[in-house]
């Protein structure tokens, strides 16, 4: 019972945290070497990794090499380290639903999951829904039904929208609307969005990575 | 957030040894959904992170001996599939569903749930559980305080933010907590702690401790969970009820009722307990245990209205449990 809330706060007061140090997020971090701690049993111990790392992520089923650090989410890594900015940061807390992205099949907020977590699992992103130029049945609905206004929120709803029909694929308005509860839309598109995924769900038909 | 080192262990074993003596040593990773978002408000900065999803045997969900057993790191997806636990605890699948966001059921955990940090915002901030300011005075009596605790006099303030707590207490579980020396099993109830003084934690867990299951007692109870809440987005409940009712034909021989978010801990409203007994469950007897139940409660400046929703969240509950429509 170590947890030490004082010298947690005398912290904070030095570093002057604020609202602008959320928006700082992730830097390029000093590249540190781990050592294990000296009590530990050395032959159980597992590897740990740190500073900065390779790993291979599979992205709409393309392997790709990253180098991020174990502090990296897979949504900055998407974003900063690959260009992949379909997926939007907003929140950065697992509340708004932007960045949603799917893991394994199923949605995830990718500002809450780190990239090395995400190693060795099938990620898709809004990239990867449709074949360039195309548009995907859930994203023809979202046009049809004026599904968006500023459109920030919108790949992040399209991927859960999809994610949703995956699982209901002849949902009634109310599982739409419940469905849909991780995402925010401050414009309040919400109307829009719950009739373009009834239309969805007439043209498309569940399964992964379609 | 600062930097750490990662350690993904594929054993127990290998959890045990890179866990640390402090919280700052390391912090457990199971879905994230609360640890990423303290980390990056850095309240919390543990210089390892250690996740624990890749150890098999903390998942599933299984009969043993008289129990359901819950994988500690089941999430709240699996939780609410699952058919044997949607047959014996609704009142579980409806807290956890209280969780409103698919997403956050997909990452969530079971175990991540009851160990995810209070949402007090004086926390949050920085001040530490206790609330307090510069001078050491209680920061939550004179100031903001709408969502903080209406069972509590203090030192601690915030309510536990745990959701499938309330109905897990209610239904009797225990946790088994897992370290280097050994297994110790401790009631979900008891789990939750009012901290008293500066450094200790809301939770009876130590740093180098991990939750590897909750265990539910095979039930014969009605039970049901009803939250109140200000929206159907990604939020919190302002207060929720769990019962668990032991019935003989339409008499209740034994009642649970446990509240969430009104305290630091998860809080068991004995008197509505008792005055049940003997009953029949009717719009009448679960007005009173509603009125029974908040009888002691003591409301902060701002959130005097909890009282009244705490009431009619333990109504609306137990009619739920007795299959009444409300």
């Amino acid at each position: 019972m170590s947890s030490n809330n004082d010298s947690e706060k005398d912290k904070q007061a030095q570093s002057g945290f604020s609202r602008r140090s959320w928006l700082g997020g992730v830097g390029t971090g000093a590249v540190g070497v781990g050592v294990l701690a000296p009590e530990a049993d050395a032959q159980a111990a597992p590897k740990v990794m740190s500073g900065e790392v390779e790993i291979s992520l599979d992205i709409n089923g393309k392997k790709r090499s990253v180098k991020v650090e174990p502090r990296t989410t897979l949504l900055d890594a998407l974003r900063n380290r690959m260009d992949m900015t379909g997926a939007k940061r907003v929140c950065d807390r697992g509340t708004c639903g932007a960045c949603t992205v799917s893991v394994n099949g199923k949605i995830v907020y990718g500002c809450t999951m780190l990239a090395v977590d995400a190693v060795g699992k099938n990620i898709q992103t809004i990239e990867g829904l449709a074949p360039e130029g195309q548009l995907h049945p859930v994203s023809a609905a979202f046009v049809n039904n004026d599904a968006q206004q500023c459109g920030y929120c919108t790949p992040g709803f399209v991927m859960a929208a999809k994610g949703f029909l995956d699982k209901h694929p002849n949902p009634t308005y109310e599982q739409v609307e419940k469905g849909l509860a991780g995402n925010i839309c401050r414009c309040g598109t919400y109307v829009g969005v719950r009739k373009a995924v009834l239309e969805a769900a007439k043209n498309y038909k569940g399964g992964s990575n379609a | 957030m600062q930097s750490f080192e990662y350690a993904n262990p594929a054993t127990l074993k290998e959890a045990f040894a890179a866990l640390g003596s402090s919280w700052e040593d390391a912090a457990v990773l199971a879905g994230g959904t609360d640890l990423l978002s303290i980390m990056k408000d850095y309240v919390q900065s543990p210089k390892r992170v250690v996740n624990i999803k890749g150890i098999k045997e903390l998942g599933g969900i299984s009969r043993k001996g008289g129990s359901m057993r819950i994988g500690a790191t089941t999430t709240l997806d699996e939780l609410t599939s699952n058919a044997a636990i949607r047959s014996s605890y609704p009142g579980l699948v409806q807290a956890a569903m209280g969780v409103t966001s698919p997403q956050l059921r997909n990452m969530g955990t079971v175990a991540g749930d009851l160990c995810q940090r209070p949402r007090c915002w004086y926390f949050r901030r920085g001040f530490g559980l206790l609330a307090k300011g510069p001078n050491g005075e209680a920061l939550v009596p004179t100031g903001e305080n709408k969502f903080h605790a209406i069972f509590s006099n203090g030192p601690a303030y915030f309510v536990s933010a745990s959701t499938l707590g309330p109905a897990l207490v209610a239904l009797g579980a225990s946790v088994t907590i897992a370290s280097a020396s050994g297994n110790r099993s401790v009631s979900v109830e008891k789990f939750f702690v009012a901290p008293t003084g500066d450094g200790q934690r809301e939770i009876d867990l130590k740093p180098n401790e991990i939750v590897t299951e909750i265990l539910i007692p095979v039930p014969a109870t009605k039970n049901a969970t009803y939250e109140v809440r200000q929206r159907e987005l990604v939020d919190w409940p302002l207060s929720a009820a769990s019962v668990a009712l032991r019935m003989n034909g339409n008499t209740v021989t034994s009642a649970s009722i446990a509240l969430g978010h009104v305290a630091p801990t998860i809080w068991r409203a004995t008197q509505a307990e008792k005055m049940l007994v003997g009953k029949t469950i009717t719009a009448e007897t679960a007005d009173a245990a509603g009125e029974a139940a908040v009888a002691n409660a003591t409301p902060l400046s701002g959130n005097k209205y909890k009282v009244q929703l705490t009431k009619v969240a333990v109504k609306r509950a137990l009619l739920a449990a007795a299959g009444i429509k409300a």
